[in-house]
């Protein structure tokens, strides 16, 4: 009992296997067998840019064509991906959650509640769920609010919503309020939060 | 035995003396950026609007280097003192060691630079860049993760080679600690930076995570926390640990409970219940082997209870368990459903996790530190005023902390279920989010103290006297 060989193997691999065969193998599996799992690629989620991203493109037609080109698949997951950057650089996910419990009447403050299926793809990889919630739940954020929200928002958050403590992240926009290329990104993707939410299949 | 043979010394000082100044470092690095991202709760944040220095970064340097600068240095300077002792063996090899320490050090660098141009990975305690483009294999960073596998494994061989030496001995219990510790540390890192990056999305990845932040806590600083205690209590009480039964049950009952209840990080969500059930229920059972191991220490200081008046490591090692014991009974608590979903999200969590990383494992560090320090350096403590000092504002002050948040915790969950807006949830907690800074100041000053003494011992304290420290505590 208190050799090396029994401590490496017994104590030290064999009960990591144990607890890997548990809480990742089993929920694996599990998951794996609901219906709706498919996992879907960048390139899946941006084949229809969202409407967001094409009024994006025309209020600020410039600086967009700049940044972006033309509103495609390709330049639509471009902004996904690096929105999604930012909020993770930005630590975003630890002020913010993303998922909605089923308790505590979240349903009734953001929106149904999450399923497994929604977060099976490219951009929930690794997921963002966080564990605090200093600002709210932001999974169901698709269409909550408008552009022009986002990014006066984002500018001053204190000018849309006095009281709160969020940072302002005024360095993704001109002094006019033109969103630069992150500050695009990071609009884009705040606006795509929720787009894969589904009717729980079960 | 083979030391005595080339006339080496059996332990190397200098590696133990930098390894402890590069996590007095780290500490200071991440404490002051914990409180100036308590700032911005304030509205008081300095360098507002700042791209590179904003609260976020701050916020992942604070918990990276609380982990990675802190904890995996004092730990490793403590291994340094600990293994060759006890196996009677000297580590694999002396430039190895100056090897991984210069390696380790430009990590955390590598890190916190990463950190402040956005190269954060999305893995809670884990953050540590990937240096690929996300999605990829483009580099666009220093791939820091690969970086820490590397140091990890050169870490754990220079501990190995003493440990696996030492094979056909009886281990003594610190030894089972740090041997299944530095597995699991191996394990951990690779199995949580890995598959939620590159394998397994969403729900089956955050299962993963889950298990990450768990066991990165439960199975790298439980271990080496405990291993320590049982090293360094029974030394400087001169008294062999009260039950050797109790010790046998806590490290097994540890090894196989511990890391089963990963999933307890995210309840209530869409991982399958069964999982969570599971996570639960291993996380009381835990409860239970604390007890057995909390009841071993302080029935260990039976008789000599005047070595919390008279000895400084004793006082910090004592006080730092009584708040393990309190963290984990709050844990047997916190982990139902019924409390998690009003605690859940909110400061209660905050409060806890600075209650068991500060109050507990950072309090057994300076313990140790408190009694290595004048060996290493070779003179006396420079003041015990300032040590004195040192340890009431770090206790006031976490004491102060847990309270408070455990009371804005609440308070903010039941606000949320209540649906009252979210601004006046946040307007209800600043009030509760000055006290945190405050508290935050003053552990911030007790570190200072503790700094600048160890820094003025090294420098200006009297010479050593061996009789002083042959015997740590006076007869009763």
């Amino acid at each position: 009992m208190e050799k090396f060989y029994t401590l490496f193997f017994v104590a030290g691999i064999g009960c990591f296997v144990v607890a890997i065969v548990l809480s990742m193998v089993f929920p694996f599996m599990t998951l794996n067998d609901y219906q709706g799992m498919g996992y879907q690629t960048l390139e899946d989620l941006a084949a229809v840019p969202s409407d967001e991203f094409v009024e994006l493109s025309t209020t600020f037609p410039e600086a967009f064509a700049e940044h972006y080109g033309e509103v495609s698949p390709t330049s639509y997951a471009e902004a996904l991906r690096l929105g999604r950057d930012l909020y993770v650089g930005q630590a975003c996910w630890h002020c913010h959650s993303q998922y909605v419990r089923v308790v505590s009447n979240e349903e009734q403050r953001f929106g149904p509640v999450s399923t497994a299926q929604e977060y099976q793809n490219a951009l929930n990889k690794p997921h963002l769920w966080g564990t605090r919630r200093v600002g709210p739940d932001l999974s169901r954020e698709h269409g909550k609010r408008t552009n022009d929200w986002h990014i006066a928002h984002l500018i001053n958050p204190k000018n849309v919503v006095p009281g709160t403590v969020m940072p302002s992240y005024s360095f993704y926009f001109e002094e006019d309020g033109t969103p630069k290329k992150k500050g695009f990104a990071l609009v884009t993707y705040l606006q795509w939060l929720g787009t894969t939410a589904v009717e729980d299949p079960q | 035995m083979n030391a005595t043979a080339k006339n080496e010394p059996l332990v190397d000082y200098g590696l133990i003396k930098w390894h402890l100044g590069a996590a007095g470092v780290a500490l200071a690095i991440s404490m002051i950026a914990g409180f100036e991202y308590s700032l911005q709760f304030l509205g008081f944040f300095p360098h507002a609007g700042s791209e590179i220095a904003s609260p976020g970064h701050f916020r992942l340097i604070h918990t990276n280097f609380a982990a990675y600068g802190w904890l995996v240095n004092g730990f490793t300077a403590m291994l340094y003192y600990v293994v060759p002792r006890l196996t009677g063996f000297q580590v694999w090899s002396k430039k190895i060691g100056w090897l991984i320490f210069g390696a380790w050090q430009f990590i955390l660098v590598a890190a916190l630079t990463g950190y402040l141009f956005d190269k954060a990975q999305a893995i809670e305690w884990g953050e540590t860049p990937t240096g690929f483009r996300p999605g990829s294999f483009d580099l666009n960073w220093i791939p820091v993760d690969a970086l820490i596998v590397v140091g990890a494994v050169l870490l754990i061989s220079q501990f190995m080679v003493p440990l696996f030496k030492a094979r056909h001995q009886k281990y003594y219990v610190t030894l089972w600690y740090l041997t299944a510790g530095l597995v699991w540390l191996a394990l951990t890192y690779l199995m949580g930076n890995i598959v939620p990056e590159w394998v397994l999305p969403g729900a089956s990845g955050a299962a993963v995570t889950g298990l990450f932040i768990h066991d990165l806590v439960g199975l790298y600083v439980t271990p080496m926390g405990w291993g320590l205690m049982y090293f360094f209590v029974p030394l400087i009480l001169q008294k062999p640990i009260w039950s050797h039964s109790l010790s046998v049950i806590g490290f097994w009952a540890l090894a196989f409970f511990y890391p089963l209840g990963g999933v307890h990080h995210f309840l209530i969500s869409p991982i399958p219940d069964y999982v969570e059930f599971g996570a639960i229920t291993t996380t009381i059972a835990i409860e239970v082997v604390v007890t057995t191991v909390v009841v071993n220490f302080f029935m260990t200081l039976r008789g000599k209870w005047g070595a919390l008046r008279t000895n400084m490591s004793i006082r910090w090692f004592y006080a730092g368990a009584m708040m393990y014991m309190l963290t984990c009974f709050q844990c047997a608590f916190q982990v139902t459903w019924m409390f998690q979903k009003i605690i859940h999200f909110t400061d209660w969590v905050v409060g806890h996790a600075h209650m068991i990383m500060f109050g507990t494992f950072t309090f057994w560090m300076i313990g140790v530190i408190d009694w290595l320090w004048p060996r290493i350096v070779r003179r006396e403590w420079y003041s015990n005023g300032l040590r004195s000092w040192h340890f009431w504002l770090s206790t006031a002050g976490i004491v102060i902390m847990f309270t408070d948040l455990t009371i804005s915790g609440l308070i903010a969950g039941f606000m949320q279920r209540e649906l009252n807006t979210w601004t006046e949830i946040v307007q209800a907690s600043v009030p509760f989010w000055w006290v945190r800074t405050v508290s935050g100041g003053m552990l911030l000053t007790g570190l200072f103290c503790g700094l600048y003494n160890m820094l003025m011992t090294a420098r200006k304290g009297a010479p050593y006297v061996e009789a002083n420290h042959l015997v740590a505590v006076e007869a009763e």
